[in-house]
């Protein structure tokens, strides 16, 4: 397919729709509607698809544990006050080993806050977000190509993995149009999966739950569930490095953030700062190891996030107490220039003593 | 020797858990009896519900998925949707299906989601040891009501299948009682109406079925079964709220 002008928003539809995406539940909350009503265009009418505009958030993320229970790729979407509603049903998906996709374009909070793009999900997305002992797969992508790319790979990790994975974009790179391919067609025929419940024909019956009377028996599925997530970390953990070569300092940032910072880098290194950027693609499992590995020749760290600080920790935790990190952020929806970035960078490298 | 009563075949041999005197065996046993009947063990699908019947797996022998407490609509929803060869069943209480699942309950028959739901009433949240549910009578003393429900307190009790009845997208509602031979005969007829309306594609159908508790009632099993007739049913009068199906009745 030749490249397409498209949504972010939008981008994800079509993405996932040539996955192999039979169901979407969603609820209407800005900035993601564009997604909602993509998928009421193109997959509402599509034969074996279904599309719901639910009731709530949570009765769209429990349709999505109904249909995964049954073996088909689903999907919802929402922002940032709407995937806390989420939760409830996540940490179900979690527990019964389900697969499902869910897209945060996420917005500034707390509270209702705005409808503007923010980072402040970070710690929701990446530590589980409900209750109990558990991990999501989180994708963090920067661009509309990226959304599309990320979209399909989702689904994949989703169903490898058994695992509910996170797609953490924000109201810029949902509203924001770019031109993107698309690289794979739609399945002809969408897949199921094979330990799908789908009725107790020519085999026994069988059933799924998370609850149990026996606390070991608990204890076993969650050391299960976290074997799980150790070969996550060994095998699927991504990120990007720019201009890290030679650098004196590494911003490390994620997301639109990231697609900032590196407008900024570009700045300051025509003025001669030997500044890289370090991107996580996957938020969890975060790319500790690459962290470790640039730290064992660089010292300075600047973490760039628009929220007060969430990431930072992740990379405080990879770096052990070595190296020097310094933190700027923009919270709330307010969405900072390369420009100013650029600003902050050349500040922090003069105040380091950096040449 | 003819054999005239037995185990159906989609019941599993287990013991129940069930308090003496409860309902939900009954029930359990009932739909099991349809399900056997419609020659439909292999293509069901239920879903239980967090309360005294979260172990409904361990009893129906044919597929079953937990919900989250008051889900249970949404979730056959997504399975009827995803897999519509499917016939789903949700196995709900009144805490679970009156109070938090209300907007599920409400949206889903709504949608006209060819899905079949069995509404068990037993007027208190049992497995949590006996507090108010919507369906709490007036005066009815519960562990969080313990004066008494009162209505400029505690509210009324919620008739959930008279609102439901008044869904354009439901196509059946009866509500029904097992606290004796003949109640639990018409209960049966009931459920295998709600699931035939959901292989003729007619839409969402909602069984409720008045159930004893003595254990949270604080009566013996036979008191219990006195107190569906004489209180309970005053409350929540027996019989079909809403029958749109055009259906003529198999008796």
């Amino acid at each position: 397919m030749a490249k397409a002008l498209m949504t972010g928003n939008a981008a994800i539809g079509e993405a996932a729709i040539r996955a192999g995406c039979r169901c979407y539940f969603g609820y209407p909350i800005t900035p993601q509607n564009e997604l909602t009503e993509y998928m009421a265009a193109n997959l509402s009418r599509k034969k074996g698809c279904s599309f719901i505009q639910a009731e709530s958030e949570v009765a769209a993320i429990n349709m999505v544990y109904g249909a995964s229970l049954v073996g088909a790729r689903a999907m919802t979407s929402s922002s940032s006050p709407g995937i806390s509603l989420k939760q409830e049903g996540i940490s179900y998906l979690a527990a019964c080993e389900l697969p499902a996709v869910i897209v945060n374009m996420s917005r500034g909070g707390p509270g209702l806050g705005s409808i503007v793009a923010a980072q402040s999900d970070y710690f929701q997305a990446t530590r589980g977000g409900g209750h109990g002992d558990y991990r999501t797969i989180v994708l963090g992508p920067s661009s509309v190509q990226e959304l599309a790319d990320l979209t399909h790979k989702a689904f994949e990790l989703s169903d490898k993995y058994k695992i509910p994975v996170i797609i953490l974009g924000d109201g810029v790179l949902g509203q924001m149009m770019e031109p993107v391919e698309f690289k794979y067609e739609a399945p002809e025929e969408l897949p199921i999966r094979s330990d799908a419940l789908r009725g107790a024909k020519d085999r026994p019956s069988k059933y799924i739950k998370t609850f149990t009377s026996n606390p070991a028996e608990l204890e076993e599925i969650n050391w299960s569930l976290f074997r799980r997530y150790e070969l996550i970390k060994k095998e699927e953990t991504a990120y990007e490095t720019f201009l890290t070569e030679d650098a004196e300092l590494i911003v490390v940032a994620f997301g639109i953030a990231a697609r900032i910072a590196k407008g900024a880098i570009r700045t300051v290194r025509a003025s001669g700062l030997k500044v890289g950027l370090l991107r996580p693609i996957t938020l969890w499992p975060f790319p500790s190891e690459a962290v470790k590995d640039l730290a064992k020749k660089i010292k300075n760290y600047l973490v760039f996030e628009m929220n007060m600080g969430q990431m930072l920790e992740d990379v405080q935790l990879a770096l052990e107490g070595q190296g020097d990190i310094s933190f700027y952020g923009r919270p709330g929806g307010v969405i900072p220039t390369p420009s100013e970035v650029s600003r902050v960078i050349s500040r922090f490298y003069y105040q380091k003593g950096l040449k | 020797m003819n054999k005239i009563y037995s185990r159906p075949k989609s019941l599993k041999k287990a013991v129940f858990h069930y308090c003496p005197g409860c309902g939900h065996s009954i029930i359990h046993r009932l739909i099991c009896e349809v399900i056997d009947e419609m020659d439909i063990q292999d293509k069901a699908i239920g879903v239980p519900p967090p309360g005294c019947a979260v172990f409904a797996y361990y009893y129906f022998d044919v597929d079953m998925a937990e919900s989250a407490h008051g889900r249970g609509a949404a979730v056959a929803t997504g399975i009827k949707r995803a897999f519509p060869e499917s016939i789903v069943f949700t196995y709900q209480g009144d805490g679970d299906l009156a109070a938090i699942g209300t907007a599920e309950t409400i949206h889903a028959a709504n949608r006209r989601e060819n899905i079949t739901s069995i509404f068990i009433n037993n007027a208190v949240y049992g497995m949590t040891g006996g507090q108010m549910a919507p369906t709490t009578l007036l005066g009815q003393k519960t562990t969080t009501t313990p004066y008494g429900r009162s209505d400029n307190l505690e509210g009324y009790p919620l008739k959930i299948s008279d609102l439901v009845a008044l869904v354009k997208g439901a196509v059946y509602v009866e509500r029904c009682a097992v606290n004796s031979p003949a109640n639990i005969r018409k209960t049966k007829k009931a459920i295998r109406k709600a699931f035939q309306n959901q292989i003729d594609g007619l839409g969402f159908s909602l069984v409720e079925i008045l159930s004893p508790c003595p254990t949270n009632w604080k009566m013996t099993p036979l008191e219990a079964w006195h107190w569906i007739d004489n209180v309970m049913s005053k409350e929540f009068p027996l019989g079909v709220l809403k029958d749109t199906t055009g259906v003529k009745d198999a008796d």
